[in-house]
């Protein structure tokens, strides 16, 4: 699982939960691959990116180097910077471990970097 | 002719769990490629297939277009979860997998931005009851006029779709395209027939819809 992934996922499905948003991540294996940077693509994405959450996230792993905080907002001519994003969001990947439910703790196990979130009848 | 991802990985065993490429996902393939100039102008962000299987439909997807893309894969299957990240990696891709219902747990963070919906159903026309909550049996399974399970997603696919977003689903004659389209037109989409082809006794098509033009 990518952050930006992470970035996009509520446990708000669980029955009474209202946001479910940001999923904490408890980690056991995290690993980090290679892909081919592309600065335009990750303009495009950065948008549709809460990015408190995707710096929280990145922080809670480790990962998150020197990636500012806050957004800037010149960041389209700012190379370094879409490239310290890039890595955040596509290079960093839970392959084992937990997101957990901010309002119910409930656990949605990561197993070789996919997610489960699927409910029990009761829970929905 | 675009390539056919490669799916040499994987085996009769796989299969016993996971649906295998059949004419449907073919004809979805062939559909796209078809596509492929408008796909190419829509400039996709962010595509979802929802029951991704096997990943062939995303891996090719994800190869047609001409700059890289946010692929997301659902599928209630886990171990087609599993093989979709499979395949789109023997194919040079990456995909992201995600086990859940349809697409739960993704709204409201993915309200509004999804540029491609890809859907191939279980469209079998079957008794409610056989509808299966994993496993081999929801790759078709459709409970009655094979429309249960693809109904539970169509009013998400406006709340789902960018202002240009458009969604491809497969279908066969029994789940009664002219009623789909109704359902559609009272969402403000329209409907159109992009590929079908007749395999044994099925009449499959391929359908997009999107958002009608004169509604802002
Ligand atoms: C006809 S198969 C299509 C597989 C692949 N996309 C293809 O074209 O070859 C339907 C897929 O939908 C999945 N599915 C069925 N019900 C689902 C649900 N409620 N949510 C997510 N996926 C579902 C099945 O597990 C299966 O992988």
């Amino acid at each position: 699982m990518k952050l930006l992934t992470h970035n996009m996922l509520t446990s708000n499905i669980i029955k009474g939960v209202k946001n479910g948003y940001p999923l904490k991540i408890s980690a056991s294996d995290v690993q980090l691959i290679d892909v081919d940077f592309n600065p335009e693509f990750i303009t495009r994405m950065i948008p549709k990116i809460n990015w408190k959450v995707l710096h929280e996230a990145a922080q809670s792993l480790g990962h998150a180097n020197d990636l500012p905080a806050e957004l800037n907002a010149e960041y389209e001519a700012d190379q370094e910077f879409l490239k310290k994003t890039h890595h955040v969001l596509l290079e960093v990947e839970v392959q084992e471990g937990d997101l957990i439910c901010p309002e119910t703790e409930r656990k949605f196990p990561i197993s070789h970097g996919i997610p489960n979130m699927l409910l029990k009848e009761e829970e929905i | 002719m675009h390539p056919t991802p490669d799916i040499s990985h994987l085996t009769s065993a796989d299969y016993e769990d996971v649906y295998e490429p059949a004419e449907d996902s073919f004809l979805f393939l062939d559909a796209l490629e078809q596509e492929k100039d408008k796909l190419h102008a829509l400039r996709p962000s962010v595509c979802l297939e929802i029951g991704s299987g096997s990943g062939v439909v995303s891996t090719f997807l994800s190869s047609l277009l001409s700059h890289p893309a946010f692929f997301i894969c659902t599928d209630i299957n886990p171990r087609a979860n599993a093989v979709t990240k499979l395949t789109a990696k023997k194919n040079g891709m990456d995909v992201e997998a995600l086990t859940t219902d349809l697409c739960l747990g993704l709204l409201p963070r993915l309200q509004g931005q999804v540029d491609v919906v890809l859907f191939n159903p279980p469209y079998v026309v079957t008794p409610s009851h056989e509808v299966a909550q994993g496993g081999i049996e929801a790759s078709w399974a459709g409970g009655e006029r094979g429309r249960e399970v693809m109904d539970r997603l169509f009013p998400i696919i406006p709340e789902l779709l960018s202002p240009k977003g458009v969604f491809y689903l497969i279908i066969i004659k029994e789940n009664d395209s002219d009623d789909i389209s109704r359902i559609f037109a009272d969402f403000g989409f329209s409907m159109e027939s992009v590929l079908s082809r007749r395999s044994g006794p099925e009449f499959l098509s391929v359908l997009k819809f999107f958002r009608n033009k004169d509604v802002s």
